[in-house]
């Protein structure tokens, strides 16, 4: 009977969604846990533990990330890549934004649609597009870091775009015209108001960028010359299937560990951006929705 | 130094804060106080990124139609884009179309097949993300923020890692064959990696889900909590408080949601790659892929390409409207 009133109680707490839910996030996080875990296997087996160690980080003298020539380079050239990227993709997309949001034209809405295009467009479309690009009419830009730059800031330009253009549009104009009613310049302006009210969404999207290029995989690979512009995922990619060592797994742990680095990093400053904007438990929803 | 306190005041988004006068008098009217610009102010500002998509996006997609329409080198059999579109010439179409629709055409299953992994993958992230998503913004309460940081934490791990993790978990020597041979559901290590449609899907499954998740989260965020105590109220159960208000609330999400996951599973080849490497799984990805690998068949990776775009049009014009609305409701 009591089950019956359970079941037919409206105000029951739904504990079968809440099971799944933690089915849910176990199934999420304990393959890579478990990757993590292996990274510090003493022996060579990925699957059966045969005690701790920091073999595969560095003590092995041949073949640890630390000692292996190629997973080295492979890692310098993520971080690299990653640097570069946001270096370039973020400053062009945010004034992107900020001419596409203030400048209502015809123009502008075609441009907000490519931009808009590229951010769905499968990956693969546009690495094989910018593949032949390079390879046929632009062979000015060799294959290798040149050309990884140039694809992958085409590839990332719509995260800041759209992250900055949708905090533009809470943000309103009044704030910058007020600012010229007092004697500002149009540039000081943007500078003074504009500009600060915009770095939330500004440092929001540079991690965004990193953290993604860090991950890229498509492009990257398409774009890169030799092995010594292959970056951490393609290494990944090439042997996961056949020599595997948990050198790999210590390989996608530093990889691992730099973006959650990044992500810790930037959460904080996005956190003392926006101080007293909002109650301090929503700043997380509030870094969450602007990713 | 007083524009510091300026983010203090920024409205929260979503408020449409104070109404001012818009539209094209009011600009005329402020343009009168003293707010002026020169014309040429803003578009200065999207000139570089305007350069930058023209000759990075625009661009490349020209030279893909001049070597899929193009012709191929007599002596190394190599593509020779050809610039001017009065010569282009079909015949790269004609031969995929052989090798689709023609007799012994090799790959018309890989079309096939595509469709029926990407429909299965995304149908089972809707129907594992929908209840998650559900469960965090309705009854997370406090840990709402701790839930949220969870969900989002796939998104900064690799994706070769987590498919490198499942490539150790379901190697013959590997943890889930191990455990199923102790419980006894298995007789011998099942060779998950060897060409199984069903390690292919749950892998696009895995790689794909936290699109959908954040995607419905969205959505289900923004339905008005007060609808559901209404319906609540008014004695309708937890299911048909479900069917009849939540579920027809979060439609544009739930479609948002197949779409974000739905486009990038179609360009995947390395989930297939990695987690099977037999063709007997290969997708339309892995066609694009082994053209581009094999020399000589640039031209049909080029014709593969604006194939796939022209199958996915819909579904990303779609998808690119529905957000352009959503995102001027949210600025009203």
């Amino acid at each position: 009977m009591s089950v019956r009133r359970w079941l037919t109680d409206p105000w029951r707490k739904p504990r079968l969604l809440e099971a799944l839910v933690w089915g849910y996030l176990a199934w999420s996080v304990l393959p890579v846990a478990i990757a993590v875990w292996f990274s510090f296997n003493a022996g060579r087996s990925r699957s059966s533990w045969q005690g701790f160690s920091l073999r595969w980080y560095w003590e092995d003298p041949v073949l640890s990330v630390w000692h292996d020539p190629d997973l080295q380079r492979a890692l310098l050239h993520s971080l690299r890549l990653a640097v570069l990227t946001t270096l370039v993709a973020v400053p062009l997309g945010v004034a992107f934004a900020i001419g596409l949001d203030r400048w209502r034209g015809r123009l502008a809405a075609g441009f907000n649609f490519q931009m808009l295009l590229s951010f769905v467009l499968p990956e693969i479309i546009l690495a094989v597009a910018l593949l032949f690009l390079f390879t046929n009419l632009l062979k000015a830009v060799q294959l290798g870091t040149w050309a990884q730059l140039l694809g992958l800031v085409t590839f990332q330009l719509s995260y800041p775009v759209i992250i900055c253009r949708a905090r533009l549009l809470s943000i309103g104009s009044e704030y910058e015209e007020a600012a010229m009613d007092l004697g500002a310049s149009p540039v000081k302006a943007l500078r003074h108001v504009l500009l600060p009210l915009l770095s939330p969404a500004i440092f929001a999207s540079a991690v965004l960028v990193f953290a993604d290029v860090i991950d890229d995989f498509v492009l990257v690979r398409y774009l890169s010359a030799d092995a010594a512009s292959e970056p951490m995922s393609v290494k990944i990619y090439n042997s996961a299937r056949s020599s595997p060592t948990p050198a790999l797994n210590a390989l996608a742990t530093i990889m691992l560990a730099s973006s959650l680095l990044a992500i810790a990093l930037g959460f904080l400053v996005y956190r003392r951006l926006t101080r007293g904007e909002r109650h301090q438990e929503s700043t997380v929803e509030g870094f969450a929705a602007q990713v | 130094m007083a524009t510091r306190e300026a983010p203090a005041t920024a409205r929260e988004p979503g408020d449409p804060g104070p109404k001012l006068p818009r539209g094209r008098g009011a600009r005329r009217a402020s343009a009168r106080v003293g707010a002026w610009r020169p014309r040429w102010f803003w578009p200065a500002f999207a000139a570089p990124g305007m350069v930058w998509l023209v000759v990075l996006f625009l661009l490349p997609f020209y030279v893909v139609l001049s070597i899929a329409f193009g012709a191929i080198d007599p002596l190394f059999r190599t593509p020779v884009p050809v610039w001017n579109p009065v010569q282009w010439n079909p015949f790269q179409f004609q031969l995929l179309y052989d090798r689709i629709f023609g007799a012994g055409g090799f790959l018309g299953p890989a079309f096939v097949r595509t469709f029926m992994y990407v429909a299965a993958a995304s149908a089972l992230c809707l129907l594992l993300a929908y209840p998650v998503a559900y469960y965090v913004t309705r009854y997370a309460g406090r840990r709402k923020g701790l839930l949220l940081v969870a969900l989002l934490a796939p998104f900064w791990v690799s994706y070769m890692m987590r498919m490198l993790a499942w490539v150790n978990l379901l190697e013959s020597e590997g943890m889930v064959n191990r455990l199923l041979v102790n419980v006894g559901l298995l007789a011998e290590p099942f060779p998950w990696l060897a060409g199984q449609p069903v390690t292919v899907t749950l892998g696009l499954v895995y790689g794909y889900i936290p699109y959908m998740v954040l995607a419905l989260y969205a959505g289900l965020d923004r339905v008005d909590q007060r609808l559901l105590e209404a319906a609540r109220d008014l004695g309708a159960s937890r299911r048909r408080t479900f069917v009849m208000v939540t579920l027809p609330l979060s439609r544009q999400a739930i479609l948002a949601g197949l779409v974000i996951t739905a486009l990038p599973m179609f360009g995947d080849y390395f989930t297939n790659d990695l987690l099977s490497g037999s063709p007997r799984t290969s997708m339309v990805g892995n066609l694009v892929n082994d053209a581009i690998g094999s020399p000589g068949q640039g031209g049909q990776a080029a014709a593969l390409v604006l194939v796939m775009m022209a199958l996915l049009a819909l579904p990303m014009v779609l998808y690119i409207r529905a957000t352009a609305r959503a995102s001027r409701e949210a600025g009203r």
